[in-house]
């Protein structure tokens, strides 16, 4: 059989990519008959994403900085710094959020600037001039919250964006009662955008006479995705619809994985992570990059923080601990390569659903924090290696 | 006659999809010097992989036997407590560690749980003075040339009391005055009983020195050569590795007058703030249109950092004295503004600051300049493919795909790579340093076609080259690069070997 072969041939020759999505299926499986079907409902899937939501946008940045040999250890607590920030901006400053978000965005990637200026130009390994990150934050999450403690954010804009959801078409009650009509619209929409640009994308290579998927294959992909996004869509119109935070953490993943797999920008930053003396021969200026990639992960941090204190509805003196060493985990299980110039933004997005599902779903089973951890660190030690032992297969 | 000390009988060795080995004999007589010749990839390395035990028993058929017993190596220690050890081209030392340290590291001399410095001193100083080293064995490896370095890998193997000692490519990073010296003390190494496999790509050295000579080809052997008897030729052994008959590698060229002055260098000097000393003095020279410019020298005499103060100096050197590329006063900053007026310039060291290895054809081609296939920052994939297989064609690269990582192409065909990345960024002006290190007879044949081919469309190349033949066969002039300054200029009808290194080493 022709569609068998053609199966195996595109399954072996992928497995790397595949395998992460595969794990993610199974792990999710898993939890749906041990929860009885709790795990799956859309209440469980909705939470799950808004608990995923402030250390994806942290492995979406993190990403860039592994790719590139480096690593960011004081995301977490510049995070946790961040959000007490916007939060006394809010509540003491009294300045609206339109004017807050944009604010610590931009603090949060000048944070990432100085990490950046002392791993570029003081030539500080990225571990070490991040370490001192990690205490210098801690720290200063310790001075402005020391007068008030917690600092609660009474702003409802603000608070939407970690619990809140998209709005849903008036008038139309009617039809489909209890389904969130929006998000199907979106969902649809998703899919057709996807159906469109894969079929594009086929019909140019076919033009220049490059090897595309057997058509058997080729419907199948399409097929397998268009239902995927439909059933997370159904899933997520059951309840409320899709949440801020999803939107927040897709415009997020949209945007770097087209900046790391289409443009010259995302390109310059593979080539310094395969080989940094091979770049900067070959005229792509390294340092300048170290500051965009660890600007971008700065204001990653301030996303991270702004997620992290809205679906708190406040600031407290511990937000962000051990935010980084999540991230840094979920970038691994992503197929991140530890030696650089390796690894995809979807990846990590999936990595750190990954682990959440692990929490959520031991949480459900009342299985207790102390086994939750082993399991979580059996899982991250599993992914790398097969991360390792298929990485020269294929191609 | 007697016993063969090594003989390695029908060794078949098979990778998924290749024949590396096919059913090889291969036989070394006791004090001989042995060398091991082929094009890249026609199976040298993988015969030598499976004698020392890196392809354990049992993952290849055949059968070796050494002493005149059949061994089953598992691993490379197998191999060196039969007495066999290898040298690789990538030296194996530890860079931050002492001579000594490295010539007993792995097999430290013990007193109880403690390892004996004092004995451990005594016996290194021994055996230095055996390879005729003259270094302080506390010195760190990391101040050694590359020479040196070669030497202590040789004293390495000596303090385990080896009885074959194999060679892989010695000299391929050793100017000619430390490849003699090397050469001489195999020989001494012989006179002592040593026996020696050598693997090299350099004929010249190969017939020089050896005994007896087997051709590899395609996994095959071709032939065994008694080279005692002075009757093998550099002709002979090339028709055998290629099996044709290459008359002249160097591709005949009419030496016309030049044109105009495209590149001029005028009273510069370079320092290096660190190694807190001065590399370049005083130098001075110019390129014209549509001629190779030779730069010959010895290895640390300044000719790469030459080429890395022009290009942009991406080491930070403190430069000063003028540049001229097309008759403009230029400064760059980077290699990018280098690029941007035209130069361009291919390493010397293609794993190392060359090619992506983990990355593939296409993508190291377009590398340099990726906005030529770009529209507002945004790459198209598939321009890049045909780019890719322009240049694949045209340079006539052999890879299955253009998206196959470079790391699995022979070193010919990286050399390739390299070449079409810069030929993308459509230079006027082309620096190759050593533009055929460690690659075979018949690829440097068409990398020499190739350049040909560029100074015939009107571009200037400057090559930099330790190999003299290479030299002599390609520039149209010569500059010898002494101790940071330009020693000397020679037109090519008058440059002799004897002549470049006596500029060379004054």
């Amino acid at each position: 059989m022709s569609f068998f072969n053609n199966a195996k041939n595109v399954l072996q020759q992928n497995i790397r990519e595949y395998g992460m999505y595969i794990a993610l299926f199974v792990i999710m499986i898993i939890f749906t008959i041990t929860t009885g079907g709790t795990f799956l409902s859309s209440r469980n899937i909705v939470n799950l994403v808004n608990q995923t939501g402030y250390i994806a946008v942290l492995a979406v940045g993190m990403t860039l900085v592994i790719i590139v040999r480096h690593i960011d250890l004081s995301v977490g607590f510049l995070a946790g710094f961040m959000g007490a920030i916007a939060a006394i901006a809010l509540v003491y400053w009294g300045l609206p959020v339109y004017a807050v978000i944009p604010m610590v965005l931009a603090l949060g990637a000048f944070a990432g600037l100085i990490t950046a200026f002392l791993v570029a130009q003081m030539k500080i390994p990225s571990f070490v001039a991040s370490l001192a990150g990690w205490l210098v934050y801690r720290g200063a999450i310790l001075v402005v919250t020391e007068g008030t403690g917690t600092i609660i954010i009474p702003d409802a804009a603000f608070n939407a964006i970690g619990n809140g959801f998209i709005p849903d078409i008036p008038g139309l009650d009617a039809f489909l009662p209890g389904a969130h009509k929006l998000t199907l619209i979106l969902g649809v929409l998703a899919i057709a955008a996807l159906v469109w640009g894969e079929l594009s994308n086929r019909k140019k290579k076919q033009s220049y006479d490059f090897e595309v998927l057997p058509i058997d294959m080729f419907i199948v992909k399409l097929i397998f995705m268009s239902v995927l996004i439909g059933a997370i869509t159904w899933v997520l119109a059951g309840y409320q619809g899709l949440s801020w935070t999803a939107v927040v953490v897709l415009i997020v993943t949209l945007i770097y994985n087209f900046v790391m797999s289409q443009t010259v920008l995302g390109r310059h930053i593979y080539a310094i992570g395969g080989n940094p003396d091979a770049a900067e021969l070959s005229g792509i200026n390294v340092n300048r990059l170290i500051y965009v990639v660890f600007g971008s992960m700065g204001m990653r941090s301030a996303l991270s923080g702004i997620l992290f204190a809205s679906r708190l509805q406040s600031a407290t003196t511990t937000a962000g601990n051990l935010f980084e060493l999540d991230a840094i985990a979920a970038t691994y299980v992503g197929g991140v390569s530890a030696a650089g110039g390796v690894g995809k933004v979807v990846g990590s997005i999936i990595g750190a659903l990954v682990m959440t599902s692990l929490t959520s779903g031991m949480n459900l089973m009342g299985i207790g924090i102390s086994y939750q951890y082993m399991v979580r660190g059996a899982v991250l030690a599993a992914a790398v290696i097969f991360d390792v032992t298929t990485r020269n297969r294929g191609k | 006659m007697n016993t063969p000390l090594l003989e390695m009988q029908n060794i078949t060795k098979e990778f998924p999809g290749v024949k590396a080995l096919d059913n090889v004999s291969f036989q070394v007589a006791q004090g001989e010097i042995h060398c091991l010749v082929g094009e890249n990839g026609a199976g040298k390395s993988t015969l030598m992989k499976v004698l020392s035990g890196v392809y354990p028993h049992g993952t290849y058929s055949g059968d070796i036997l050494f002493g005149g017993k059949v061994q089953t190596f598992n691993n490379i220690s197998d191999s060196e407590k039969a007495g066999i050890a290898i040298i690789y081209q990538e030296l194996a030392l530890v860079p931050e560690l002492t001579v000594y340290e490295n010539i007993f590291i792995g097999h430290e001399i013990r007193n109880g749980f403690m390892v004996d410095w004092n004995e451990t001193i005594k016996r290194a100083t021994e055996v230095l003075k055996k390879v005729k080293l003259d270094v302080n064995p506390a010195a760190k490896i990391k101040d050694l040339g590359v020479g040196k370095q070669q030497l202590v890998e040789i004293a390495k193997a000596l303090s385990k009391d080896v009885k074959l000692l194999i060679l892989d490519e010695p000299t391929a990073s050793l100017n000619e005055v430390d490849s003699e010296n090397l050469l001489n003390l195999l020989r001494d190494l012989k006179d002592h009983g040593v026996t020696c496999i050598l693997i090299s790509h350099k004929l010249k050295e190969v017939i020089e020195i050896a005994d007896t000579i087997t051709v590899l080809r395609d996994g095959k052997t071709i032939c065994t050569l008694d080279a005692r008897n002075g009757q093998v030729t550099e002709q002979i052994l090339v028709k055998n590795m290629v099996g044709r008959e290459i008359d002249n590698i160097y591709p005949r060229r009419e030496h016309k007058l030049a044109g105009d002055v495209v590149l001029e260098v005028r009273g510069w000097n370079a320092y290096d703030p660190k190694a807190g000393r001065a590399i370049l003095k005083d130098v001075n020279f110019n390129l014209r249109k549509g001629e190779i410019v030779g730069f010959s020298g010895l290895i640390g005499s300044g000719r790469t950092e030459l080429a890395l103060s022009i290009f942009g100096n991406p080491d930070g050197y403190h430069l000063s004295g003028d540049l001229y590329v097309k008759g403009q006063p230029c400064k760059f900053g980077h290699p990018r503004d280098a690029i941007n007026a035209g130069v361009a310039y291919s390493t010397e060291d293609r794993k190392g600051d060359g090619l992506i290895l983990i990355q593939d054809v296409k993508q190291n081609i377009t590398l340099a300049n990726l906005v030529e296939i770009a529209t507002r920052g945004v790459v198209d994939n598939n321009a890049e493919v045909k780019v890719a297989n322009e240049y694949k064609g045209s340079l006539n690269i052999k890879t299955p795909s253009v998206e196959q990582k470079v790391s699995n192409l022979s070193g010919g065909n990286q050399q390739k790579v390299c070449l079409g990345k810069w030929l993308f960024v459509k230079p006027d002006i082309l620096i190759l340093d050593e533009p055929t290190r460690g690659i075979d007879v018949g690829a440097k044949y068409e990398i020499y076609t190739i350049m040909t081919r560029l100074v015939e469309q009107g571009m200037s190349i400057i090559m930099i080259s330790s190999e003299l033949p290479e030299i002599l066969g390609m520039s149209d002039r010569v500059y010898v690069v002494a101790s940071g300054k330009i020693a000397g200029e020679l037109p090519v009808e008058e440059a002799t070997q004897e002549k470049i290194m006596h500029l060379a080493t004054n």
